[in-house]
């Protein structure tokens, strides 16, 4: 119930005094309110729940965390060749 | 796509499974409070990974699941109408109220109409101006921000024919009464992401300070998950007690402030029921006085209808992280997602529609 899912701002316009955007998700557009997200530009990332962006995808934080993320998992692919990891 | 699949990767995912399981001492018991976070935990068989690491038990935090059966029947009394056009997310249509469920009143021939977002209801209140649509308006933090927008624009609009019958929970209410509970045994929690990306982090910080119990806000997908667990254990293994932020992508400390103002404008917190526990002080959401044109409770004179829960089921007990669904002699016999019980059942991601799904093995049927 409490799903968001990331989604690409392709386009931002204004009707009916709303801010709103086209949000890309994969293959699949949807338009998505961007009144509690004023800072979003086109290209950004943000999270969409019930047709809401929440946040803007903080692209600094995700790409930091994920290449931590990343070097742990090559790490361990490493230490255990060919196997998932070995309990220790 | 950008942003989830790489949170799916199960190299890394083994990869913090390992680590978990190399810090642990001993089985720390840890809860998820989101039904969604249930979901993924089971989907991914995160807990099977882990072994005996840590205990994951689940929280309360199933939207649909911890709705009132006497809500449900209001909004089924609602549907019975032949003036009111009740829309509602699809995934209330087949909780089962005292009676029946929506999806029966559809079928009878009630005007139920399912929508994803509450501007679609407020845009079917626009074109149906003879007819009274009422939004069924279910959730938590993270869902009342736009409840507020919709209430907010039918009010720009002048519409007379739009209202909502509100069943609003909020999380740290029910995360204190659980660690306030005698029987509580939970000692680390990973804090709804959402929730937290609309509200913020400092009431987390206060139930830190206050019961001693270390709290991570977490994503939603499997290494989001993992990289939560992997950082309480090592706060319980280091001693240490402190609110940590795993969903740095998308959580500020401070929240989302236009979506807080929203709610802000047009909400109120009060005592509300949850199905399966009882009330809890100060832990629901209603329309405030100067919004009363647009509550369905008081047009539609609701309040009479009330209703009383299944004894046999343990909701409580499991919504609560005291008992497993598998430990309830009814799941999966005189309990199934086609017919439950009780609250935990009734949502894909109620903990106990979520062992239903992906533990079925476990239970001798």
């Amino acid at each position: 119930m409490c799903l968001a899912i990331p989604g690409k701002v392709a386009s931002i316009d204004e009707k009916d005094g709303i801010r709103s955007g086209r949000v890309q998700f994969g293959g699949i557009v949807r338009q998505a309110c961007l009144d509690f997200v004023p800072e979003a530009k086109e290209g950004d990332y943000v999270m969409v729940h019930v047709g809401f962006a929440i946040s803007v995808v903080d692209k600094d934080e995700a790409e930091r965390t994920y290449a931590l993320l990343e070097s742990m998992g090559v790490l361990a692919d490493e230490l255990t060749p060919g196997g998932p990891p070995a309990d220790s | 796509m950008k942003y989830l699949d790489e949170y799916r990767d199960a190299r890394i995912a083994r990869a913090l499974a390992a680590e978990i399981r190399r810090h642990s001492s001993r089985p720390w018991v840890l809860m998820e409070i989101c039904g969604g976070q249930t979901h993924t935990l089971m989907r991914y068989g995160i807990d099977e990974l882990l072994g005996n690491s840590v205990e994951l038990v689940h929280g309360p935090g199933c939207p649909v699941c911890v709705t009132p059966l006497e809500i449900i029947d209001r909004a089924i009394n609602l549907a019975r109408r032949p003036e009111v056009t009740l829309v509602s997310y699809g995934d209330m249509l087949r909780v089962p109220g005292s009676e029946s469920d929506l999806f029966h009143v559809k079928a009878e021939g009630g005007d139920v109409r399912i929508v994803y977002s509450p501007t679609d209801a407020v845009n079917l209140a626009r074109s149906l101006p003879d007819r009274k649509v009422v939004f069924f308006a279910i959730g938590f933090e993270t869902t009342a921000p736009a409840h507020a927008m919709a209430v907010l624009q039918a009010e720009r609009l002048g519409l007379r024919n739009f209202s909502l019958l509100v069943s609003h929970v909020l999380v740290p209410p029910a995360i204190r009464a659980l660690l306030a509970h005698p029987k509580n045994r939970v000692q680390g929690f990973i804090a709804p992401g959402h929730v937290c990306t609309v509200v913020g982090c400092r009431d987390y910080e206060d139930l830190v300070r206050e019961f001693r119990v270390p709290i991570v806000v977490g994503g939603f997908e499997p290494v989001d998950l993992l990289e939560a667990i992997h950082m309480l254990v090592i706060q319980l293994e280091e001693g240490r007690v402190a609110l940590e932020n795993q969903y740095v992508r998308s959580v500020q400390y401070e929240g989302n402030l236009p979506a807080q103002q929203a709610v802000a404008r047009v909400f109120e917190a009060a005592d509300r029921k949850w199905r399966g526990i009882g009330s809890i002080p100060e832990s629901g959401l209603y329309l405030k006085p100067s919004y009363a044109a647009f509550d369905a409770e008081r047009l539609f004179n609701l309040s009479g209808i009330s209703a009383q829960e299944p004894a046999e089921c343990i909701a409580a007990e499991v919504l609560l992280g005291h008992q497993k669904p598998t430990d309830c002699s009814a799941f999966g016999s005189r309990c199934t997602p086609d017919k439950p019980l009780g609250a935990p059942m009734v949502s894909s991601e109620g903990a106990c529609a979520a062992y239903y799904q992906y533990k079925r093995h476990l239970v001798t049927l």
